[in-house]
């Protein structure tokens, strides 16, 4: 089996290369590309994402073909997917980060900055912050509820459906830090660096 | 709820941990990779390495500190010490590290801190915030505390996050390896201008101070490097005690 990260050259990546790697130790394969025949005839595809909405999108949008690939490999073949933090902001309709952005359509919702309640919370969330699981997901597996994981954010995602949300966290309100709609999961956590307990999250993605 | 963080901060020299008594009086304590390891195991909430001569010497074994530590530790590794550009900053990230500080750069040039932030994005960007009280507030000093910029610290804490900071590592001159407590007049006068995290630094000597830090001081995270390099406090221990003067903490 192999898994690939794809690399859109947004953002630091190597504590996902990392992670995964040594999660998957020698048992599967770790491809870092933006080779859009690698991504297609991979069997899971991690999307990772840092920086703005617009930012990640813009960057997604100068490989081209990629959107596409990506579409193709989620949607239309239904192939396992994880996008973590960004990466998972960019499966809404849209993004309100810098200017409002068109995102990738896959879970129908939207991206908006959390509420600071006029300065009482500070921006970006930034830390470790207990996650209210919400519904059983292979995921999450061995994951017991109000486990720590960390965050770094300032915008959360809100989708229409809300049986696409996996987990919740506290922050200003509740928000959602885990989405699943059938093969596509989403962290908005960075499980590669939520030590042990994150590189569980990774495992079950590797395992799914 | 969010939790509080606790960072043990490890002065890398030469590839080799380091503490000093006011930036002097340099003492060995061990391997930078090892001791985060052991860091990170017993429940750190970040890791942050600052590489203390950088400004002035070769500082190539710092990436390779970084490289090694970030693939045995899964929590944010933050690096500072010596950053000048965003090649600088590139580098760093592209060798494994989560977060920069920036320093002397941030004040020379502010630019640095608005293109960095905009290129690898405002989570990354820590600009650190060296102070020194004067007698009416505090003034910022850059090259590890040697020069003196006679900038007003919290208006300079608010431009930059204006900037683009993601936080900010206030660091007390006065308090830096004393070991007499946070100056917390400081903190908690930047954290209230400021609606960024603020990481609390220099000066702890005792767990109480880490709780003063928080609660009177106002900061989200506490940095302390001695206390815990010694084996006077383990993170653990410090994680408890915090816990048990009702400050939200991970464990």
């Amino acid at each position: 089996m192999n898994v690939t990260i794809v690399d859109y050259k947004s953002g630091n990546i190597s504590s996902v290369i990392n992670s995964f790697k040594e999660v998957a130790q020698n048992k599967v394969k770790i491809e870092v590309t933006s080779d859009l025949n690698k991504i297609k005839s991979s069997d899971k595809v991690v999307l990772p994402g840092q920086g703005s909405f617009k930012s990640c999108i813009d960057a997604l949008n100068t490989i081209n073909g990629l959107v596409e690939t990506l579409n193709d490999f989620a949607i239309k073949n239904k192939k396992p997917l994880l996008g973590i933090c960004v990466g998972l902001q960019m499966f809404a309709d849209v993004g309100y980060e810098e200017t409002e952005t068109k995102g990738l359509g896959w879970i129908p919702g939207k991206v908006t900055k959390i509420d600071n309640q006029k300065g009482k919370y500070k921006l970006p969330h930034i830390g470790w912050n207990e996650i209210n699981i919400m519904k059983d997901s292979k995921i999450l597996k061995d994951i017991k509820d109000k486990s720590h994981m960390y965050f770094v954010h300032s915008y959360e995602f809100v989708p229409n459906d809300k049986n696409a949300i996996l987990a919740t966290t506290n922050y200003s309100s509740n928000h959602v830090c885990a989405v699943e709609i059938e093969n596509i999961f989403g962290t908005q956590f960075h499980p590669e660096k939520s030590d042990k307990i994150g590189l569980k999250v990774i495992d079950n993605f590797i395992n799914l | 709820m969010l939790k509080n963080r606790i960072i043990p901060c490890l002065d890398v020299k030469n590839g080799r941990v380091v503490k000093g008594i006011n930036f002097v009086d340099l003492k060995d304590a061990g391997d930078p990779v090892e001791q985060a390891k052991i860091y990170s195991d017993g429940g750190a909430d970040e890791i942050c390495f600052l590489d203390i001569t950088a400004s002035n010497e070769n500082r190539d074994t710092i990436y390779e500190v970084v490289e090694k530590t970030s693939k045995k530790c899964f929590v944010p590794l933050t690096v500072g010490g010596g950053i000048r550009s965003i090649e600088d900053i590139n580098k760093l990230l592209n060798c494994g590290a989560d977060k920069v500080s920036i320093n002397t750069a941030a004040v020379q040039n502010s630019k640095v801190v608005v293109d960095s932030s905009k290129k690898f994005g405002s989570q990354c960007i820590v600009v650190a915030i060296d102070a020194k009280q004067n007698g009416k507030g505090w003034e910022i000093f850059t090259h590890g505390g040697r020069n003196n910029t006679g900038l007003d610290a919290i208006e300079y804490a608010k431009k930059m996050e204006d900037c683009g900071a993601g936080e900010l590592l206030v660091t007390s001159m006065d308090r830096d390896g004393t070991q007499v407590g946070y100056d917390i007049e400081l903190m908690s006068k930047i954290s209230s201008k400021v609606n960024i995290p603020v990481i609390a630094s220099g000066g702890v000597g005792n767990l109480d101070h880490l709780v003063e830090g928080i609660k009177l001081g106002k900061a989200s995270a506490v940095l302390a490097a001695s206390i815990f390099h010694y084996g006077k406090h383990s993170i653990k221990e410090a994680k408890e005690y915090l816990d048990s003067k009702g400050i939200p903490v991970r464990i």
